[in-house]
Formats: C-alpha cells, sequence, structure tokens
C-alpha cells in the first residue's frame, strides 16, 4: 500500500529549537530515510522551500490570481512530504511516529488505478 | 533477426534453467541470481539486434558463469568492460562445445527455484519480487514498473530479499516431503497474488501491470507440468484461466468496472474457459480437494452461464459452504453471503455478512460495505443501499472502485 506522510510545522518554532536539538531531529530523520531505503519502503521525499517562495493560485473574477505565501493563516505550513509503500496503514503508523518531534504528521491512502469488479 | 518479443519469451523461460545450473556450480544463490539477471539484460540488448545463438542456454550459462567469477574475485570495473567486449562475441566463439552438458535437471531446478523465492521467511511483496526476477526472468525495472515502484527500490527489496532467505539458513534443495504440502501452498498464493496484481490493474493504463496475469498464468502452467497430480495446482490454474477469460468484458475502454451479472459474455474467451473446465473437471474426479480446486469450480459455473440469470447459483452457494469449511476466511464469508442471497434471498445474505462486523480482518472496510450495499438494494432498501455505496466509495483506495461505487450509490437518488 503507498501512502504520503505529510509534515506540518511551524518556521518559528523549529528557528526557536536549540542547535542540538534541531541537528537530533535531522539525524532521525536521515536515520530513517537509511531505515527504509534498506528495507525497500522508501519512494521519494519532497523536502519544501520556505513559503516565502511560494505563490497561492486561486480563481478571482474568472481568472486566476496569484498572491505570494501562504502566509499567516495558519502557523504551521507543509514541511516535507514522504511517499513510502508499506504493508499496512499500521507501519504507516509507526514510521509517521518517529516524526513527530516539533510536527504534526498526516498520513494519507494514495489512491490505485488498479480496481475488482463487485 | 528475431523480434525483441520473441527473445524476451525465450529469456523468461530460460532464466531459471540457467539460474539452476549456476547455483549447482557455485552455490551462493544471492551472488548467481545478480549473475544470470546481467547475463539476460546483455542478451536482451544483443540477441534482437545479432540474432539469437545456436545455443541461447548456454551462451548464457557461460556469459553469467564470468560474471559469476568476477563477482567472486571481486574484480574491479576493468575486468567487467573486458567481459562487455566477450559478451559482444559472436555466440560460437564464446561458448565452449559442451556447455549445455550439465543441464539434465532444468525442470526440476525450476521446481526448486520457486520453493526458494517463496520461503516462509519473507514477506508476501518480497516473495512475489523475487520470483519474478528469479523464477519469471523478469528485470528489475520490469518488476519495478508491474508494482509501480522506483527501479532502486525494487532492487533493494530483492536484495534484501535474497539476505532474508540466507540468513533463514535455506539451501538450494527441495523442502523435506514433511515440509512439502505448506511450502506449495505458499507459492501457489505468491502465483494467486501476482495474477491478482495484473488482474486487477487491466481496466487502468499500466499495462506492465497487467502481464503479470500472463506470467502467472505461465507460471502456473509450468508448475503444474512439473507436478501433474497436484489437485491444487490443477485447480490454481483452472482458476487463473477461468478468471482471466472475463478478462475483456470486466472493464469498458475508458477503465470504468463492469460488474459480472452486467458484462457482455460474448466477450470472454471461450477457448481459456474450455481448457480451464476440463483441468477443474478432472482434478475434481481424482484429486483431494481443496481451496484452489472449489474456487475454480465456482468460477466455472459462472463462467458456463450463458447469461447472469442462468447462474447455477444453488451451485455455487453448495460449493461455497465446502469452503468455509475447507479454508473459512472473511472473504470466503463475503462471497458466500451473496451466494446465500441468491438462493435464500437478501435476508439471509445480510445476516451472514453482520458476522463479519465483529471481525476486525473485513468490519469497516469498502468491501464489506459494497457487499451490504449490493444486499440492501436487491432486498429494495434504497436508502440503506444508497448509505452504504456512500460510505464504501469513500474507503476504497481504488479509483475504478470509487467510481463505480458512487455511480451505484447516484441510480439510487430518489
Amino acid at each position: 500500500m503507498k501512502y504520503v506522510v505529510l509534515i506540518y510545522s511551524n518556521p518559528a518554532t523549529w528557528r526557536a529549537l536549540p542547535a542540538e536539538e534541531a541537528d537530533r531531529v535531522i539525524t532521525v530523520h536521515n536515520d530513517l530515510i537509511d531505515e527504509l531505503t534498506a528495507s525497500g519502503e522508501f519512494l521519494s521525499i519532497y523536502r519544501l522551500a520556505d513559503a516565502t517562495n511560494a505563490r497561492t493560485v486561486a480563481l478571482r473574477d474568472g481568472i486566476p490570481a496569484v498572491t505570494d505565501g501562504p502566509f499567516g493563516e495558519s502557523k504551521e505550513v507543509l514541511a516535507s512530504l514522504w511517499e513510502i509503500d508499506v504493508e499496512s496503514m499500521e507501519r504507516a503508523v509507526e514510521i509517521a511516529g518517529a516524526l513527530t518531534p516539533h510536527a504534526t504528521v498526516e498520513v494519507r491512502a494514495l489512491m490505485d488505478a488498479a480496481g475488482m469488479e463487485m | 533477426v528475431s523480434g525483441a518479443g520473441e527473445v524476451d519469451g525465450l529469456l523468461r523461460e530460460l532464466a531459471p534453467q540457467v539460474l539452476g545450473v549456476l547455483v549447482r556450480r557455485y552455490g551462493q544463490f544471492d551472488l548467481c541470481e545478480d549473475a544470470v539477471q546481467e547475463a539476460l539484460l546483455a542478451a536482451a540488448v544483443q540477441w534482437p539486434a545479432d540474432g539469437v545463438p545456436e545455443r541461447p542456454r548456454g551462451w548464457l550459462v557461460t556469459v553469467a558463469s564470468r560474471r559469476m567469477t568476477d563477482q567472486v574475485r571481486g574484480e574491479s570495473a576493468r575486468r567487467r568492460r573486458e567481459e562487455a567486449v566477450a559478451a559482444a562475441s559472436p555466440a560460437d566463439e564464446l561458448v565452449a562445445p559442451g556447455a549445455d552438458a550439465d543441464l539434465p535437471a532444468a525442470a526440476d531446478d525450476t521446481l526448486t527455484l520457486l520453493f526458494l523465492c517463496c520461503h516462509p521467511a519473507l514477506s508476501p511483496p518480497s516473495q512475489v519480487a523475487l520470483t519474478l526476477r528469479a523464477v519469471g526472468g523478469l528485470t528489475t525495472a520490469q518488476v519495478a514498473r508491474a508494482f509501480l515502484v522506483p527501479e532502486a527500490t525494487m532492487a533493494q527489496r530483492i536484495s534484501r530479499a535474497k539476505q532474508t532467505i540466507k540468513a533463514a539458513g535455506a539451501r538450494f534443495a527441495m523442502p523435506p516431503p514433511t515440509e512439502r504440502a505448506e511450502r506449495l501452498r505458499v507459492v501457489l498464493q505468491v502465483l494467486y497474488l501476482i495474477f491478482n496484481e495484473g488482474y486487477t490493474a487491466s481496466s487502468g493504463p499500466d499495462l506492465q501491470r497487467a502481464h503479470l496475469t500472463t506470467e502467472a498464468i505461465r507460471l502456473a502452467r509450468e508448475l503444474h507440468r512439473l507436478l501433474p497430480g497436484d489437485g491444487e495446482v490443477a485447480g490454481l490454474l483452472a482458476l487463473l484461466l477461468l478468471t482471466d477469460a472475463r478478462r475483456p468484458a470486466r472493464s469498458r475502454p475508458d477503465g470504468s468496472l463492469v460488474p459480472l451479472a452486467e458484462q457482455d459474455r460474448s466477450r470472454w474467451d471461450a477457448a481459456a474457459i474450455a481448457e480451464g473446465v476440463a483441468l477443474i473437471s478432472s482434478a475434481l474426479a481424482r484429486a483431494p480437494i481443496g481451496p484452489y480446486q472449489l474456487q475454480a469450480a465456482i468460477a466455472a459455473v459462472h463462467d458456463e452461464a450463458a447469461r447472469a440469470d442462468d447462474t447455477d447459483w444453488r451451485q455455487i452457494l453448495v460449493l461455497y459452504e465446502l469452503l468455509a469449511q475447507v479454508a473459512p476466511s472473511p472473504v470466503v464469508t463475503l462471497n458466500h453471503a451473496v451466494a446465500l442471497a441468491m438462493v435464500r434471498g437478501p435476508q439471509a445474505g445480510l445476516e451472514l455478512l453482520a458476522t463479519l462486523d465483529s471481525d476486525g480482518r473485513m468490519a469497516g472496510t469498502h468491501r464489506l460495505e459494497a457487499v451490504r450495499a449490493h444486499l440492501l438494494e436487491l432486498a429494495g432498501d434504497t436508502a440503506a443501499a444508497r448509505e452504504r455505496y456512500r460510505a464504501a466509495a469513500r474507503r476504497t483506495t481504488s479509483l475504478p472502485e470509487q467510481r463505480y461505487l458512487e455511480g451505484r450509490a447516484a441510480r439510487l437518488e430518489p
């Protein structure tokens, strides 16, 4: 089963972390990538640049309007996205558990193009 | 000059035989398997261009053996470049006469390899991946494409699987007679998994994955040839043929799913049905009954009905009752409930389904909700049926299933 693990974090919280704690979290992430690569469960990771580099596009009066951001409204923003292929939701949740320090982690199942007739 | 497709077929057939020879010669299954893979890759490039060598198996054995010698000696890239040049030489220059001499046990080797790749120490996805590469002769890239994962991920899974069976102390030998039945059950399960990966995908755009049905049927056929007296092997092959026969009718050109009752039966593959029916009839007549034979018998009853209304549901119900005794599982209960509903009415089916609500393996799944919705619809409880179809649609992670379930729900709008 393929899942994405979405990590939301508050950049201000992250910046306020003591250096050794930030290093520890990065080490945990890197070790986890190594572990998932070795087990054949790792598919890909996307580390998102700061929201300063983001644009929000929405339809306004029938034409796409572009604004900088997202900023302000939500304190936590999408920071990284992991794509994994694991045996079960339980295993996905176990992996997500290692990523929770200083972040909110969401596990979402991915849709598949295959299906059974009923 | 042979076409790439023809070469591909030949390579898949030869792959387990060549691997068998190498493992007999050198031991070290993991290294031999890598060496054979490299020889297959070399052949896949050279044979379509230069023609198939006179002794293709000997060619592969020679190239794989050289690769093996390299690996064992741990030699450098320099040597590998030389090897590539040697591999590019005409086959007759390269292959000493008699390279085929030590190949008499080829057929048995395929069986031994199947048992090894379906070792119980491995997870089902690892068994599937290793079987497809080592026995099926697929490249890592092909297996990766079939399972929609990056090639590096698949390579890692295969390498890890080989390390796991090595650590489990598995040898290249037939399992002892006392373990053979249980080990064969795992092999059959792996072939069925491979088939289902392809069968469920055949509605989508991912054709590489759909080819897995062909591969599973080929391997099941080979297994049946090696163990002609085994009723369950015959049952599995029959089940795959009888299921695959419906493939042309199970989805529309846009990929949407057509339920069994609504399929255009004139599009079913009559030859595959005839072969499957003959296989299962003969197996049931002589072998001890087992779950694959029963499932094949059920598939045969469906396939033999000219119209959905002609389906002999009484016979299907009897077969599910047997299956529930021989190999009980939540999936069997689910299908049993449908058969019960068709014979004794939807209420009887719904009552049997209710027993699954306390089964952690099935409770709350889209499959349970979809069947419940169907039986509620048969019972005339439109509102409840619509709600259950919607619940099932939310829970499935399959796009075509979701589309089908939403469609059923929409049909029941007041």
